[in-house]
Formats: structure tokens, sequence, C-alpha cells
């Protein structure tokens, strides 16, 4: 029997009689992709608030902190008195 | 913004109903094969079929271009593979869910029907077979092959029943 042939014959064993679809299962899958979709909107409002938040704290700490001023020398003692 | 947003659902809504109306058929068959369920009881095969189609819908103004229907079934295929793990097992009759053996691929383990029903049925590429599952294609190839004599010519013997006779005697 060559591949062909056993190929073919797999199928003929395959096709056999299908499901009667069930007339639910549109409304069915539009309600969870719909679901899905909802969820996936409030995911990403969600991560753009947090990273908005995120931006605005590290501005403020920032602006209070002042990172890159040269801090006051800690090591030598002020030099006063001469 | 409303509005547009109101029309894109609309429009979704209708092209989404007329590829359900044409694809729904097929792919509850090719389900139902994976599953080895009876034609008219196949929970299973429905919820793995409603799944994916639900996943179809949420992604459905991404595709851009993309066959729905291969989305469809890509997502069908990998659900399956993912839930042949866990509620079939590897362990054949040692599994929680043991189905009953009633589809024509009832021989065959979870991912050989897979790649037979992807191969055969849907008529998928070897090599997408292979990157759809991760396997490399010659692996595809020979299982396809051993698959499809175990089907044509099955080994003698009620093997399934000789391994549920001996889990049961102890």
């Amino acid at each position: 029997m060559s591949r062909p042939q056993r190929e073919a014959a797999v199928r003929r064993i395959m096709e056999g009689t299908p499901p009667p679809v069930p007339p639910e299962l549109y409304a069915e899958a539009v309600r969870r992709g719909v679901r899905m979709l909802r969820r996936r909107t409030v995911a990403v409002r969600l991560m753009w608030l947090l990273l908005f938040a995120a931006t605005v704290a590290f501005v403020v700490w920032a602006v209070m902190a002042r990172p890159w001023v040269e801090p006051p020398s800690e090591t030598t003692p002020p030099l006063t008195g001469w | 913004m409303g509005r547009r947003r109101a029309a894109q659902d609309a429009r979704r809504a209708r092209e989404f109903e007329a590829f359900v109306a044409g694809a729904a058929g097929r792919l509850l068959h090719a389900a139902t094969l994976l599953t080895v369920e009876p034609p008219t009881e196949n929970p299973r095969a429905r919820r793995l079929l409603t799944l994916s189609l639900a996943h179809t819908y949420a992604c459905w103004d991404r595709l851009r271009g993309e066959d729905p229907y291969d989305h469809a079934r890509q997502c069908l295929a990998t659900r399956f593979s993912r839930a042949a793990w866990h509620q079939y097992g590897g362990l054949g009759a040692l599994g929680r869910f043991r189905p009953r053996p009633d589809g024509p691929l009832a021989r065959l383990s979870p991912q050989e029907r897979l790649i037979l029903v992807l191969r055969l049925y849907e008529g998928v590429a070897e090599e997408q077979v292979a990157a759809l599952l991760g396997l490399p294609r010659e692996r595809v190839h020979a299982m396809c092959d051993r698959a499809t004599a175990t089907l044509l010519h099955p080994p003698r013997g009620p093997a399934p029943a000789v391994l549920g006779a001996k889990a049961v005697s102890p």
C-alpha cells in the first residue's frame, strides 16, 4: 500500500459523520470573546495608568532629591578659623 | 469615538457570524476527532471550539489579513495539546478523565491524534505542524507514519483492556 493510498484511507476513516453544530455555540463564543476583549482593554488601561503614576512619582522624587547636584563633602571637615 | 467603536463592533459581529457559520462545522468535527467523543455527545469538543472561537473573536481586529480559520485552528491545536497533558495524562489508563474510546482515532495517543488530524484531516503542511507543536519535522513525519500504520493495521488484542485490568487487580 503506497503512501497516498494510506493517507486516503485514513482520511476516509476520519471523515465519518460530522457532528451537528449546536446553535448556542456562536452566542457563547461571542459572549466569552467580548468578555476577553473587555478584560484586555481594562488591563491595557491599568498598565498605562500605572506607567503614568510611576513617571509622576519619579519626577516628583527627582525634583525633591536633586540627585544631579554634587552632594556636600562629608570627609573633609569645614575649613573655619584661620 | 463612541460611534466609530460601535460601527467597528457591528462590523466585527457581522464578519464573525459569517465566519462561524462557515467554519464551525469543520472545526467541530476536527475537535470531536481529537477528543474521541461520539458525534452527538461531545461536550469537551464543544468547549474546546467555543474557547478557540472566543479567542479568535477577541483577536479579530488585530488579524489584519491573516486567515481567521488558521487562527482558530491554531488556538484549537495548542489548547488541545495543553489540555491533553493535564486531562488525558501521558500515563494512559491512569489518567483521571479517561475518555470512552468511541471515536475512530481512539486507539492513538493525544499527540498522534493531533498530528494526524492536522496533517491529514486539515491538510496542514508538515513544517507548519512541526512549528506549531515545537517538534522537529522528522519527528512529525515519523509520528504521522506510525499513527497511520496503527490506524490501518490495528495491533491484535485489546491492549487498553489489559492495562485497565492490571490497574484494577491489586
